[in-house]
């Protein structure tokens, strides 16, 4: 039982970052049917401002955090503007291939400027851990870390901002309309680009939030730490539904969870083919996922 | 010499690679970004069979035991690209991307897992069946993949693969059994990236899962890419400068290690300046007059 508990609580944990990241291919996907392959290298970047925003310039944590989303949904803006939007018209294949391009070239600026080894992560906080049976002794055993309170209140904090924007703003409004109907908005006069725009700020800067969660969580970040978990977060994002928000979050869980368990329970060196399983047997059985609607293909 | 020869077999192994993709991205118009698997699958097969099932038969006859092997690998990744394929290819475009992604991500972590093939240890003692004839066997599997994709696709089936590019639902509607070409099409790729797979387990005599990471199946997608996806010798040029490219790089230590820097630029380039790659440029410039054709 406390075992099984112990497996909720690293899952959960885990999962928020999986979110924070995921949010960003469904929004994209939502508005532009890409899938945004550079996305998991935002994120690993976004570490890689942390470590310099704490370490080179000495901020505190929370600054060093609202700087690193900023800086780093600039970053995707940049990259939408030459390598995505001049080919809005093309073939969808198209900006997939510039995708895969970008993510590579951000890999290896990131591995030239910063070396492909894992670089140390300094820790904002001090290591403490609660035991969770010393309240409640069913659950003797299980230890929540602080980091790990730290990592899900955060994630939760930026998705219910996310919401907010989303669902009571003005541009909120208009991201909707346009994954509404592409055509149609912008036939109401929509400013498209402007959204579009807008749209890879927010999903980057979540990305890059998370980047910097799990370098504290895991007190490291490397090159390579954005490839499988864009894969990852794509995973949840289909799973739960491509292009509805909620659905990212809780494909998010239930993927992280799964994975936990599985590490748990003993086949942890099968830890990331459970990602591509439920991928594959989601885009099988429910290609709309847990909480999106099917599509017809109309001539 | 033996420098020369080593990249000329790697290049004679990454133009059918290329040439088999070119299959299922360029004519069929599928996006598959998994054919690392397929490698895999038709290089672990062929190595396995050498090693384990016929050691005293390749010692006696090697050549009829290359052939065997070869075509036993590559008939594995057929079979695996047919049991990837039969689900997948319900999915379109993006979707059928990612599930191929996953597939080839599935399996390199079963080959990992693996302990009869090394798992993580890799696989060792793979006999160079052929011994120094091995590079000419190697050019004529070449140049029998490009014959039988080029005369492939000359056929009706050929056509009916293109149609299902072009327009898939004109397609059907003139009778053209989508799904199937679509399988087709798939199992053909896999096929061949199966062959040159099990070339591959015999040209390096070593394999390790690290070999058929998702960067190698990016790499196949940049050789089509800079080629010119839906041509035959697009992708022949293609793999010739992607595999080239390292190789004229090693004088400079700094260019050689931003090679794929490089590489993602190119293809990020490619894409926004010139769509059909090197093939597009040469219909642009050498014959201006003539109309692209598939």
């Amino acid at each position: 039982m406390s075992e099984f508990v112990q497996y909720l609580v690293n899952g959960f944990a885990q999962g928020s970052i999986y979110a924070l990241i995921a949010l960003g291919y469904t929004m994209v996907y939502g508005i532009l049917k890409l899938i945004n392959f550079a996305h998991g290298e935002i994120y690993m970047i976004g570490g890689y401002v942390g470590i310099f925003l704490l370490s080179t310039l000495g901020l505190p944590f929370w600054a060093a955090l609202l700087l690193v989303m900023p800086i780093v949904g600039l970053f995707a803006v940049l990259i939408e503007r030459f390598a995505y939007r001049p080919l809005r018209g093309a073939p969808r294949i198209a900006p997939l291939i510039t995708a895969i391009g970008v993510s590579i070239v951000l890999l290896e600026l990131m591995r030239l400027i910063a070396g492909a080894q894992p670089r140390p992560f300094p820790q904002p906080f001090e290591d403490v851990s609660y035991e969770v049976g010393t309240w409640i002794s069913a659950l003797d055993g299980v230890i929540i870390q602080r980091n790990q309170i730290m990592v899900f209140i955060i994630a939760v904090v930026l998705m219910l901002l996310l919401n907010t924007i989303v669902m009571k703003t003005k541009i909120g409004r208009a991201m909707r309309a346009l994954s509404m109907d592409f055509d149609a908005s912008r036939l109401m006069g929509v400013p498209i680009d402007r959204v579009i725009a807008f749209t890879f700020f927010i999903g980057a800067s979540l990305a890059g939030a998370g980047g910097m969660l799990v370098g504290m969580y895991y007190n490291q970040v490397e090159p390579y730490m954005g490839q499988l978990a864009g894969l990852k977060a794509f995973t949840a994002a289909v799973l739960g539904g491509i292009g509805v928000i909620p659905g990212a979050v809780i494909g998010a869980f239930i993927l992280s969870i799964s994975e936990a368990l599985v590490v748990g329970y003993g086949e942890s060196s099968y830890r990331d083919a459970i990602a591509f399983a439920i991928l594959i047997f989601v885009l099988m059985f429910r290609p709309w996922g847990i909480m999106g609607k099917a599509e017809r293909v109309k001539v | 010499m033996s420098y020369f020869l080593q990249i000329f077999q790697l290049l004679c192994l990454n133009v059918i690679l290329a040439a088999s993709l070119n299959v299922i991205n360029g004519y069929c118009g599928l996006f598959s970004i998994g054919h690392a698997g397929f490698f895999a699958v038709g290089a672990y097969v062929a190595a396995a069979a050498s090693k384990f099932w016929m050691p005293e038969f390749a010692a006696a006859q090697p050549a009829l035991a290359l052939i065997a092997v070869v075509l036993v690998g590559a008939a594995a990744a057929g079979i695996a690209g047919l049991v990837v394929g039969i689900p997948c290819l319900r999915l379109t475009g993006d979707y059928l991307a990612i599930a191929t992604v996953g597939f080839g991500e599935i399996i390199r972590i079963i080959l990992l897992n693996t302990e009869s093939v090394g798992a993580s240890r890799g696989f060792p003692g793979i006999p160079l069946l052929t011994g120094e004839w091995f590079p000419f066997w190697v050019v004529l599997f070449t140049i029998f993949s490009l014959f039988t994709i080029h005369r492939l696709m000359k056929s009706s089936t050929g056509r009916a693969i293109l149609s299902v590019r072009e327009d898939e639902i004109a397609a059907r509607s003139m009778g053209i059994n989508v799904r199937f070409y679509k399988t087709f099409a798939f199992v053909v790729g896999a096929f061949f990236a199966g062959l040159s797979g099990a070339l591959f387990a015999h040209y390096s005599q070593f394999l390790h899962p690290s070999n058929f990471t998702f960067m190698v199946s990016v790499m196949v997608l940049l050789m089509i890419v800079v080629g010119g996806m839906g041509s035959q010798l697009g992708a022949v040029l293609g793999a010739v400068i992607v595999t080239l490219l390292p190789e004229a790089l090693r004088f400079s230590e700094t260019l050689s290690s931003i090679r794929m820097l490089i590489f993602g630029l190119i293809m990020i380039l490619v894409v926004l300046w010139e769509p059909k790659g090197l093939m597009g440029l040469y219909f642009r410039f050498a014959r201006p007059k003539k109309k692209v054709s598939a």
